[in-house]
């Protein structure tokens, strides 16, 4: 099936979309966070004024403590006297400070903590709520999307955003707050000297956008670039075992290093740019720092504005830690960019509409009472009931659940313009055995993915028990329907625990006794661990036709009145089928089943054989009937085609 | 490691002059304060206006000579940095083309993609970070260092105690994250494994109705992830506060004492002034460095995952001297054992011992997992044997040249594909310098010709990656034709016809026989149709042959043979019909999934 491989370089490019989806990553975090976060600006605040006291204590210490004291120094030796420096007062200045350091080590260790808590839980957050919507999406969105693509959000696309959270957005409150403080007492101290840091700064600014634009623009083409690099790796590590029994491996080395170098160019030039960043920014603040050393020097020999010798020197620091903040800022622009590029995804996923479910009829146990009539109850009884409430008077109904199917002129298509199922009729008594045959395509799979609801039909209706199944609730359908799929699928964990994935309140002698009826008892008991093997990797460890025996020996176990089996024995040899067979026929006893077959034994003894051809039913009727009509099942049967 | 730095090749001159450019930007980074002090002291103090100018000239030429050099820095550690990038890439690549198949079996897909594209720009970072900053910080530090003790050595002293308790604070939070790290990254894979399930398994989880039992499930292993991100992080958060301890100590330190030794006359109100910068200068060049290996130590996964397909040994290897002449298409198996792990006990072929003639027509038939393919494997040498031998044209299947072995060994897999392209191009796999004619011919062999030249654009037509948009039987047929082009001495047919109807299987059967009669033809089949005309039939059972003989004489001797026929009985079972009437391609695109 066809992978569309989009997704994959949505390139990320600085963009009002960049600010709008970084926006609703913060909502989300605020969401969880809001005190939490709160108490980190507060924290970042008294830090950062912690730090900016301790950088203009400069001044102080050399104005009011220093100075003086030389002054006083200088006096004394004039007046011939021995000077004894008093110090008590600068001891007790820095005692002062010593304390406001406490407080601003203190709040830094609190916010640089709660931060973890508040950046990992949005991580997580993220990936819950991804992972909740992820589950309740349309079968359609799986069947569109490369699964490489929809993993890659988890880890990938949330990544980024760690750096983000983390990092970037903290150190962006950070540098806002230095920055004004900065600039708040840069214009207390001295109005021209500030007019020019501010000039420059504005500089910064400029070359800042102009060059993470630049930069922006490549990383796009370095994702676009990765995407197409990752593509052609995909597809031949898929076929490499082609590739080797062809000698095709020079000729396809080739081809990658094509790739790869356009790959290497697009990503130096994101680099280049990312990277001259940093000192183009830090020396534009050199500049800055060395014209105001001039100005304030000139400006203090001109005795101008009444500077004096601290409040330069003050300055000058004041100055490094005003353009402090715009280089850390585009440091952090790299991250936002690609958090933008992360986050813009996961929104993708999370904006995915879910699967919609209107029905509202439910799927009960029940029992008659003793007038003959239908009741729900709580245990468990072998008898199920379609629970139909009636909006117009609020009457409830039960109508006992028997496993009748039919189809009414059904149409369907994947896309609306597209329609692969034609006037699709079938009707399915409680208890009958139904085979689809036919070719690759002909739809065989697709109907039974319509009784499901995986998809919804164009045109028609499909009644359970005369009930249209968009009535039911989705949930409740699929529990009556047991399902063994033509590609299986194991999960992480025991073989008990995969066969109990179909009723989960199933003992563990209810597994044993579904493993028996599906013939997967006899090579599970030879397993090293028998029901207590962990299976890996999807059940990598298992032959094709192991897995296939689980997973019927899974649909067993929940009892269904209802069974669809997809060509669930066609990895399976010859002579394990008829073991299979045998479970199968046990398991169909009773109910209505929907087999689509590739192999005679499957299908002779069906109630009803349908015949598909291009989307329509051609032929149906008995094993026996169908050969009577000597038709497409006689032809197929017998393997005796008409020349083209 | 050693195999991946070996990777930087031509981009030497790069990482060498990466780090270089950075020194330069620090020492005179370094310089600035130093220069400021000067300004202060020599110029403002004593209000000369013309010295402040020649100190500004230098700063300025300072700041120029560092915006420069930081510059070429950061250009050339992006060249050096993203090719070698691109040659550890093409590395990896390569590798991966030298494996067996016993190699390419070790490592999945997904996972030698995640580290030719995620790992290795872990890698590309780290690298980076490593020649750039790195370098710069460490370097920061000692200029820093040096300048104080040419500034006052008395106060460097107190300045060496500061730097000693950071650097053994920043240290141990290092060496503590780095563990939880790595074990946080473990968890990591449990939450991909997680998705992974759900993802390609959603149709049972659907039809299960157990999308609330995986978000538990799911739930756990995010939380999990959690825990153990918050206990790595909240380690590496003490880094910050460290700092800040150290640098507030020091600041009221250089007060007290400095304003001490300033008063005393042993030290200018300018030198206060630059040790405040460098001290601040030293601190952050530590945290950086923390901060470097806080990142390099989360890329360590990435070097290990990659050094894994680099340290992998290709375990077939072409012998020194090799033969590139196959005298005829004869196969002879002399007491194989095979196993897929070496070291193994479990032997999936035992003491195969089986002669083939030159042109001869090999039918199998045996259960799932009874070892079939692995023992046709053996013959165009996609495993060795664990013992015994192999020997095709009367000579050792490893004496010859591999390339050679395989382009007269022709396999079509069970598990084929096809490739984005178009069907000649695709064709042209097996023989790439095949005219037209020659193409048309193999594809008529293969019965394919019939529906390809039904489509719109003939041999023309596109085909999508993976074969995705032409059915199962019509994929196969393709594979075989491709398989054709090569005109092989042996072909071998692994189950590749099970998608194609019984009447067309014939066909392809007779041509065979009617086309290349001289090529010795094995074929695998399941269905006993596919193999009652061959010239001899295996029956192969628990990695013995336990039959061989004609159809008729299995029919008589082997109860697995008589068995089979007898389930499959009464028509060729399969209806699987591989086209509609038209022969147009038909796919959904979704059924089957």
């Amino acid at each position: 099936m066809p992978r569309p491989d989009k997704a994959i370089s949505r390139p990320p490019k600085m963009s009002k979309d960049t600010f709008k989806v970084l926006g609703r990553v913060i909502k989300f975090m605020f969401r969880d966070y809001k005190i939490h976060f709160f108490i980190v600006v507060v924290c970042i605040i008294v830090q950062a004024v912690a730090t900016l006291v301790g950088m203009t204590y400069m001044k102080t210490l050399i104005d009011d403590y220093i100075s003086p004291m030389l002054k006083a120094k200088e006096a004394a030796a004039e007046a011939g006297k021995a000077y004894i420096a008093d110090y008590s007062s600068l001891a007790a200045s820095l005692g002062k400070l010593a304390a406001l350091y406490v407080v601003g080590l203190v709040c830094s260790y609190a916010y640089n903590r709660i931060m973890v808590n508040v950046g990992q839980g949005t991580l997580r957050n993220f990936r819950n709520e991804l992972f909740d919507n992820m589950e309740s999406l349309p079968i359609k969105y799986f069947d569109t999307h490369a699964h490489g693509d929809i993993m890659s959000v988890y880890t990938n696309d949330v990544d980024t955003l760690r750096q983000f959270i983390g990092q970037s957005i903290p150190q962006l409150i950070n540098s806002i707050v230095s920055f004004v403080s900065t600039l708040t007492a840069m214009i207390v101290l001295n109005i021209p000297l500030t007019l020019l840091s501010i000039f420059m700064a504005f500089v910064m600014m400029v070359t800042t956008k102009n060059i993470s634009m630049k930069s922006g623009k490549f990383f796009g083409a370095q994702q676009k670039d990765l995407g197409e690099v990752n593509g052609f790796i995909e597809e031949m590590l898929d076929g490499q075992k082609v590739v080797k029994v062809f000698c095709h491996e020079e000729k396809a080395k080739e081809d990658f290093s094509k790739l790869n170098d356009r790959l290497r160019d697009s990503a130096f030039n994101a680099n280049k740019f990312a990277n001259i960043l940093m000192p183009i920014n830090a020396n534009i603040g050199n500049l800055s720092y060395v014209l105001s050393a001039l100005v304030g020097a000139f400006m203090l020999i001109k005795g101008w504005g009444g500077v004096e010798l601290g409040t330069i020197a003050t300055f000058l620091s004041l100055n490094k830690s005003f353009t402090m903040p715009i280089t850390q800022i585009s440091q952090q622009m790299t991250f936002v960019i690609m958090a933008s590029a992360g986050a813009g995804r996961v929104m993708d996923l999370l904006d995915q509409t879910p699967e919609k479910d209107e029905g509202y009829v439910e799927f009960v146990n029940a029992k008659f009472d003793s007038n003959g009539d239908l009741r729900e109850c709580a245990e468990r009884t072998g008898t199920w009931a379609w629970k139909h409430p009636h909006k117009e008077d609020g009457n409830v109904t039960y109508t006992q659940m028997k496993g009748e199917i039919v189809f009414d002129g059904v149409d369907f298509g994947y896309n609306d313009d597209k329609i692969v199922l034609h006037d699709v009729k079938l009707f399915a008594k409680p208890g009958q055995k139904i085979a689809f045959v036919g070719s690759t395509g002909a739809g065989k799979t697709t109907i039974t993915n319509l009784i499901n609801r995986f998809y919804d039909i164009q045109d028609g209706k499909i009644r359970y028990d005369g009930i249209n199944i968009t009535k039911i609730k989705k949930p409740a359908l699929r529990k009556t329907l047991g399902i063994v799929l033509q590609d299986t699928h194991l999960f992480t964990g025991t073989v008990m625990d995969n066969i109990r994935y179909g009723n989960l309140d199933a003992t563990d002698e209810e597994c044993i006794a579904a493993a028996k009826l599906a013939n997967a008892s006899g090579f599970i008991e030879k397993l090293e661990h028998g029901y207590d093997t962990v299976l890996k990797g999807d059940g990598g460890n298992l032959s094709q036709g192991q897995r296939q025996l689980l997973a019927i020996a899974r649909a067993a176990v929940g009892d269904p009145p209802v069974l669809i089996l997809d060509e669930a024995t066609s990895s399976i040899d010859t002579r394990t089928e008829k073991l299979v067979q045998a479970g199968m026929d046990a398991l169909m006893n009773g109910r209505t089943t929907f087999v689509i077959a590739h192999r005679l034994s499957t299908v002779k003894n069906s109630d009803c054989i349908m015949v598909l051809e291009q989307g329509r039913i051609i032929e149906r009727g008995t094993h026996d009937e169908l050969l009577e009509k000597k038709g497409k099942y006689f032809q197929l049967y017998t393997g005796s085609f008409a020349e083209n | 490691m050693k195999k991946i730095l070996a990777q930087i090749k031509q981009y030497k001159k790069d990482t060498f002059l990466t780090p270089f450019y950075a020194m330069l930007e620090v020492v005179m980074e370094v310089m600035l304060p130093f220069i400021t002090a000067k300004i202060i002291d020599e110029g403002i103090n004593k209000s000369d206006l013309k010295t402040v100018g020649i100190y500004g000239g230098a700063m300025l030429g300072a700041a120029v000579v560092s915006l420069i050099a930081g510059m070429m820095s950061g250009i050339h550690g992006a060249r050096a940095s993203t090719g070698f990038a691109c040659n550890l890439r093409e590395e990896i690549y390569r590798k991966i083309q030298t494996f067996s198949f016993a190699n390419i079996d070790k490592f999945s897909t997904a996972g030698l993609v995640t580290r030719m594209t995620t790992d290795v720009t872990n890698i590309q970072n780290a690298f980076q970070m490593c020649i750039r900053i790195a370098v710069r910080a460490p370097f920061m530090l000692i200029s820093s260092l040096v300048m104080c003790f040419i500034v006052s050595p008395k106060m460097s002293s107190l300045f060496l105690i500061a730097l000693l308790f950071l650097a053994v604070a920043l240290g141990s939070v290092v060496a503590f994250a780095m563990k939880t790290f790595s074990a946080a990254f473990q968890k990591y894979d449990e939450l991909n494994a997680s998705v992974q399930e759900n993802v390609s398994a959603i149709r049972v989880v659907k039809a299960y109705v157990r999308e609330d039992y995986e978000k538990k499930k799911f739930r756990k292993a995010s939380g999990n992830l959690y825990n153990m991100f918050v206990k790595a992080e909240s380690i590496v958060a003490l880094n910050n506060p460290f700092m800040m301890l150290v640098s507030y100590s020091a600041i009221i330190a250089i007060s007290w004492f400095g304003a001490h030794m300033v008063v005393g006359g042993s030290l200018t109100t300018g030198e206060l002034t630059s040790l405040f910068s460098y001290i601040f200068s030293a601190f952050i060049s530590l945290m950086i460095l923390s901060f470097v290996f806080v990142m390099i130590s989360m890329s360590t996964a990435s070097i290990k995952r990659i050094s894994e397909v680099l340290d992998e040994e290709p375990d077939l290897a072409d012998k020194a001297e090799t033969i590139k002449e196959m005298k005829d298409g004869s196969i002879d198996f002399e007491h194989v054992d095979f196993a897929y792990f070496k070291g193994e006990n479990k032997e999936v072929l035992h003491d195969i011992d089986l002669h083939i003639r030159s042109g001869e027509t090999i039918g199998i038939i045996g259960p799932t997992g009874s070892g079939k393919t692995s023992l046709v494997n053996l013959i165009s040498r996609l495993y060795d044997v664990t013992s015994g031998a192999v020997k095709v044209g009367g000579v050792d299947v490893r004496d010859y040249d591999m390339e050679f072995l395989r382009d007269n060994v022709s396999v079509v897999l069970q598990k084929n594909v096809l490739f984005s392209g178009t069907i000649i191009e695709n064709l042209r796999w097996g023989n790439e310098n095949a005219t037209e004619e020659e193409c048309i011919e193999a594809c008529k062999s293969a019965c394919a010709d019939e529906f390809i030249e039904r489509m719109p654009d003939m041999y023309n037509s596109h085909i999508e990656r993976g074969g995705a948009n032409v059915s199962g039987g019509q994929k196969q047929r393709l594979c075989i034709a491709r398989a054709l082009m090569k005109s092989p001495k042996v072909l071998i047919l692994d189950d590749s016809t099970s998608a194609v109807d019984t009447a067309t299987d014939a066909k392809i059967k007779q041509a065979f026989a009617e086309r290349i009669p001289g090529t010795t033809k094995i074929i695998i089949a399941q269905r006993i149709s596919s193999v009652e005309k061959a010239d001899r039939i295996l029956v192969i059972e628990e990695g013995r042959i336990t039959g061989i003989g004609t159809h008729e004489e299995l029919l008589k001797t082997s109860e697995t043979y008589a068995d089979i026929y007898n389930s499959q009985a009464g028509g060729g079972g399969d209806f699987d019909r591989p086209e509609n009437a038209q022969g147009k391609a038909v796919s959904t695109g979704k059924e089957g999934e």
